[in-house]
């Protein structure tokens, strides 16, 4: 794999082979000393165009422990509005001949196109509206940890699917490892013809008991400006996970960072049926096996050899 | 007013062509010659029709053998953007037309919403001039129907009338407000000019990048809704209807447009309208690659909706095909999906690839698509080109077998962004006379009379 630029490029085997390394590296993370040196002499260049401490940190941390260089770019929304394209920026960062590029931007298919530009590996930290990755990768690797199989596991993605790139990565992710996806939400933040996307489709959480994996998303307050819904607490009436709505046998998941009292109660975020600490955690590992897996697993056979002369 | 030529548009000076197109496949979609023929075009008028050679060469006339080619009227297109004044950067007068008639097109007509707006008769006249310089076929243009296409007031429509203005449209953008539009319909008897709309609503549209259905589902980019336009046509056929005047609904994209549109003809309401090649030939299935060529406004949408045009350009509730010629510089579309402008090229490809995607497989009747592909500029008070004695030269000379891969060679157009980019197409242009002067000759289509150019390599 050259680069991960969305959960669609994927099939099982390649999921479970990432969860896989990651696992392996759940390891290294107990050590006192926690570095390895398989991607030592490696730049990862974080080029971020919005505002994320969580992912960024994440990859920093994962590309780090992995001995590799890096280097953190991050264009504020307004000097990208005013100044060079994104194709200007990506030839002036490969310059410095990165070995990978982790990009997070604004638009759909953004990172897809960096590979015309530049010898780097591409990583997609989140395109727009379009897929997350890599957060679809570390949401598995925790289900399945949990759970030993996501086979047959009933899944439930609640809240605004419309503007989510989680979603979008997570639903195709978790179908790929054999799980039933439901999407519930307000019909204003559902996208058209959601039911193409192979889930099936609610508007309330009368059901809810039916799923094994509650994932909640988060609620943006501008989508009541935009009038996607009346306000905060109609939609938390309907729409909360709470300690009424969650049975004690369901597992709790969000991506963070959590509104609490909106998406989710307090009480059932510091339950112990919520993942979401977990999740937070598996970033770093399955970041850590997807940046080895772009840069070294796929480029020499043995990942221990140094790296081929030019 | 400069013109150089009939009915109001305007071309740079060109010599009066002289050929004998011999032994061609004639074909005048209008009830005229269909079949085999020798055409003889003298100072750029058709002056015989005769059996296949059976016309003599003489002094002065240019043979051209054109067995097993389509020869049929030239092509119009009342729906481009020529990007001047302002962004000749993309377009200008000279290149526009050149790629016109490279796709077989005699008349073409150029939208106002350029920099700045030609909501005025000096601006207006200007481009004429420049027209009367550059233009390689002949062109014309319409006025905006607001002042700098804001939508609030109107612009001195009688002026532009004079300097020229074939009709009026705010192209690019609706006219938001159904009293200025009902104020510019009432307006129109004292102009007599047809107003040709950009039927959107922008409230709807919301900032969507492409078909809002099952594709933006899955790709997460803002989906445009087909009732953005739709519904407005809706509102505008009825409003047309109210005060008895014309519209011509540009670039026609959903099923329930054709509909309205159906409808609004059935009731007796003054309108036309037209459809794209690529609304013609493509879905939103081609977006899935965000390829930014895909990208236009009204967005490419279901094949659904693309069954109901082809309906439509059938039954004749769509008019014409109309290009909405959109160039847009390499570095503009080089960009993410969401970031990139709207717009493709189309006038090289237009006929080669409804031809492909809709004559071929038998969807279509090719005469159908010649009527379809020469009706545009008429709804502007234009002519229609015909192949009779007497008339101006204004043919299409077509190798109907010939398969191209666009962009293979380049453009003509100063830009790329060509939806077919990369496809093989069928049916070539390889001669246009536009206004009596051979406005396009393929690179490589030789002369019967020239030596054969291959014949000496050893």
């Amino acid at each position: 794999m050259n680069h991960l630029l969305s959960i669609e490029d994927l099939d099982r085997a390649a999921i479970e082979r990432i969860c896989d390394r990651a696992a392996a590296f759940e390891e290294i993370g107990e050590r006192d000393i926690k570095k390895v040196p398989a991607l030592r002499g490696r730049t990862v260049l974080n080029l971020f165009y919005e505002a994320s401490t969580r992912t960024r940190s994440s990859f920093e941390l994962a590309a780090k422990r992995l001995s590799a260089d890096v280097v953190n770019f991050v264009a504020s929304g307004s000097s990208v509005d005013k100044g060079e394209s994104l194709k200007d920026t990506v030839l002036t960062l490969s310059a410095h001949r990165p070995d990978a590029i982790v990009i997070r931007c604004p638009w759909a298919g953004g990172p897809a196109l960096l590979p015309q530009w530049t010898d780097a590996a591409i990583v997609n930290a989140g395109d727009g509206k379009h897929e997350h990755p890599t957060q679809a990768l570390l949401d598995v690797y925790t289900l399945r940890r949990r759970l030993g199989s996501l086979d047959g596991a009933k899944v439930w993605i609640i809240g605004d699917i419309l503007h989510s790139r989680v979603a979008r990565s997570g639903i195709q992710a978790f179908r790929k490892m054999g799980a039933e996806v439901t999407l519930a939400g307000p019909p204003t933040l559902l996208p058209r013809e959601a039911e193409s996307l192979g889930v099936e489709v609610r508007t309330t959480l009368d059901d809810l008991r039916e799923a094994d994996v509650v994932y909640a998303l988060r609620m943006q307050h501008e989508r009541m400006e935009q009038a996607f819904v009346p306000s905060l607490r109609e939609y938390a009436a309907v729409y909360q996970v709470n300690a009424r709505r969650l049975g004690p046998r369901q597992l709790l998941m969000h991506p963070g960072p959590v509104n609490r009292g909106v998406e989710l109660s307090g009480d059932v975020v510091d339950s112990p049926q919520s993942l979401i600490l977990e999740q937070v955690a598996a970033g770093v590992v399955v970041r850590m096996a997807v940046l080895y897996e772009v840069l070294a697993a796929s480029r020499s056979e043995d990942p221990i050899t140094e790296p081929q002369p030019a | 007013m400069t013109t150089a030529s009939s009915a109001g548009l305007v071309r740079a000076p060109a010599p009066a062509a002289s050929l004998l197109i011999r032994s061609a496949r004639v074909l005048d979609p209008r009830g005229g010659p269909d079949g085999t023929f020798d055409v003889l075009v003298r100072d750029g008028v058709i002056a015989e029709l005769g059996a296949p050679s059976s016309l003599p060469l003489v002094d002065g006339v240019e043979l051209i053998e054109a067995e097993g080619r389509l020869l049929a009227p030239a092509f119009t297109d009342p729906h481009i953007h020529l990007r001047t004044p302002g962004q000749e950067y993309k377009e200008d007068l000279e290149t526009g037309t050149r790629s016109a008639a490279a796709g077989g097109y005699c008349q073409v007509i150029g939208m106002p919403n350029t920099d700045p707006v030609v909501d005025s008769a000096p601006i207006l006249r200007s481009l004429y001039e420049t027209a009367a310089r550059d233009a390689r076929i002949p062109v014309g243009f319409v006025g905006s129907i607001t002042v700098g296409l804001q939508g609030r007031e109107l612009t001195e429509m009688e002026a532009l009338r004079d300097a020229g203005a074939l009709g009026f449209s705010d192209d690019g953008r609706p006219v938001a407000h159904a009293g200025i539009l009902r104020r510019a319909l009432q307006y129109q008897q004292l102009t007599g000019a047809v107003l040709a709309l950009h039927e959107e609503d922008f409230d709807l549209s919301a900032r969507g990048s492409m078909h809002e259905g099952a594709v933006s589902a899955r790709l997460g980019i803002a989906g445009i809704p087909s009732i953005s336009e739709s519904a407005i046509i809706a509102r505008d056929i009825l409003i047309a209807g109210h005060e008895g005047g014309a519209i011509h609904l540009q670039h026609l994209s959903s099923a329930e447009s054709v509909l309205a549109v159906e409808r609004g003809k059935a009731d007796g309401v003054r309108v036309t309208c037209e459809a794209s090649p690529h609304h013609l030939c493509l879905t939103d299935e081609a977006v899935v690659g965000f390829d930014t060529s895909m990208k236009m406004n009204p967005p490419l949408r279901t094949e659904r909706d693309r069954q109901a045009l082809i309906e439509g350009l059938r039954s004749g509730v769509i008019d014409c095909v109309a290009t909405d010629h959109a160039p847009h510089a390499r570095d503009e579309k080089e960009k993410p999906f969401e970031q990139a402008p709207m717009g493709t090229t189309g006038l090289e490809t237009a006929f080669a690839a409804i031809h492909t995607e809709l004559v071929l497989p038998g969807i279509l009747a090719l005469d159908l698509l010649l009527e379809r592909m020469t009706s545009g500029c008429a709804i502007f008070g234009l002519p229609i080109p015909r192949i009779a004695v007497g008339e101006t030269a204004n043919l299409a000379l077509i190798d109907l077998d010939a398969e191209w891969l666009v962009g293979e060679n380049g453009y003509e157009s100063r830009s790329a962004n060509c939806c077919f980019a990369g496809r093989r197409l069928r049916g070539r242009v390889v001669l246009t006379l536009a206004d009596g002067a051979v406005a396009f000759r393929e690179r490589g289509f030789t002369l019967s009379a020239a030596p054969d150019p291959a014949g000496d390599v050893a």
